[in-house]
């Protein structure tokens, strides 16, 4: 793979196919963990863990995986990385863990990681599934931090936990804030992406 | 598919999941002593605020004592009672109960009560109250919970163990009252119980660890 092609891979996850901006996917996590910050750094960096390795094991042994069983073993993979991510998160980071409670156990269940595995990594050498994996793994990871920071900022007045005013605004912490929150990213990336003079 | 090749697409089905499986059988030997130490360390952790200014020299997490539903207690699931000691001597109890009319789900809270009957602390172990307005309960969100320290069973007399709009002696939160009804209530009840059992707490045999 060229660096150039590595660089429009990486921006493909990051900004023009995000998972989460532009391909909806992984929202019931993204909406339910972004209420502060160091939650959605937590669930970020272990979706982007699972993502990456699992391109990687599912791209790997591509050559050997008949079409009728692929889902099965998508599954299985996917399921031994999520509860090793567990695992790992237990034992060297217990407060985060606790704070995400099930969300890392339900990293099982996000599609967007199925779909990754489906689109890009049976077709595609270990190199650029492990690239597509960082990239569209960043590119979940950095939305859910933005949402985090955006809802504890504006729901708690708070920022890593350390308040700076006495309350914030309340419906950004709650469930229909995290819809809010994801709508106005959506728009402000498609403004973003409009070009000029249109 | 012919008969060969389901064997063989049964095959590397196998093997996947062998290989699956053995990555997180590795893993889990890995974490398992980290795991249990953390979580050992985190029950110590979680206990040791609700005995403010008590001396104690025992390890509080390995005196516990479970009471199956119905114990008498706040809740309907079992009771987990900690015996905390100096020099063998009893000093104070924890227990771990369910306050079950919150508003939104149960609370369950932990009351630290000295052998003399005064409470040593209250903290909240787990709650799903509406976040800005009810989760006030927490120690990490305002001083509420800290009011009880040092109140018994007669002081206030028993009309007093209520908030302030019902007529009792102790402050309401902004906004929600149902929550700390909820948890008045359990604490009153668990003062009541320990005054009849506080012998029979103590003289109890411990359950083991691992609820």
């Amino acid at each position: 793979m060229t660096t150039g092609g590595l660089i429009e891979r990486l921006r493909t996850g990051l900004w023009k196919d995000n998972p989460g901006l532009v391909q909806l996917l992984g929202l019931c996590p993204l909406l339910a963990v972004t209420t502060t910050t160091i939650n959605g750094v937590g669930l970020g960096i272990a979706t982007l863990l699972v993502l990456t390795c699992s391109n990687a094991l599912v791209s790997a042994t591509r050559r050997w995986i008949r079409q009728e069983i692929r889902i099965p073993i998508y599954v299985l993979i996917i399921a031994s990385l999520v509860t090793c991510v567990e695992l790992i998160f237990k034992a060297w980071f217990p407060t985060l863990d606790r704070s995400l409670g099930i969300f890392i156990p339900l990293i099982v269940t996000n599609c967007a990681i199925v779909a990754r595995a489906e689109i890009f990594a049976s077709r595609n050498t270990i190199g650029a599934s492990i690239v597509d994996g960082l990239g569209m793994g960043a590119g979940f990871a950095a939305l859910l931090i933005v949402l985090g920071v955006f809802r504890e900022l504006v729901g708690q007045a708070s920022i890593l936990g350390y308040s700076f005013a006495e309350s914030g605004f309340l419906l950004a912490i709650l469930p229909p804030g995290a819809f809010f929150a994801l709508a106005l990213a959506v728009a402000l990336k498609n403004r973003i992406d409009r070009k000029p003079g249109r | 598919m012919s008969d060969q090749s389901i064997i063989k697409t049964g095959l590397t089905l196998a093997v996947i999941a062998a290989i699956c499986t053995a990555l997180v059988a590795l893993t889990f030997q890995a974490t398992r002593e980290r795991i249990a130490a953390n979580e050992k360390a985190l029950l110590e952790q979680s206990l040791q605020p609700a005995l403010a200014g008590t001396f104690y020299d025992s390890g509080v997490s390995e005196s516990r004592l479970v009471l199956p539903s119905p114990h008498g207690l706040p809740g309907n699931e079992p009771a987990v009672v900690y015996r905390v000691f100096a020099e063998g001597e009893p000093v104070a109890a924890l227990f771990a109960v369910t306050a079950r009319d919150g508003f939104s789900g149960p609370i369950r809270i932990l009351v630290g009560i000295a052998v003399d009957g005064t409470v040593t602390g209250v903290r909240i172990l787990r709650h799903r109250e509406t976040p800005g307005l009810g989760d006030k309960i927490e120690s990490a969100r305002s001083d509420w919970i800290f009011q009880f320290d040092g109140h018994s069973m007669g002081d206030p007399v028993a009309t007093g163990w209520a908030i302030e709009v019902d007529g009792g002696e102790f402050d309401q939160l902004t906004g929600a009252s149902i929550t700390p009804r909820a948890i008045i209530k359990a604490i009153r009840d668990t003062l009541n119980y320990f005054e009849t059992h506080q012998d029979a707490i103590f003289l109890s045999e411990s359950s083991g660890e691992n609820e």
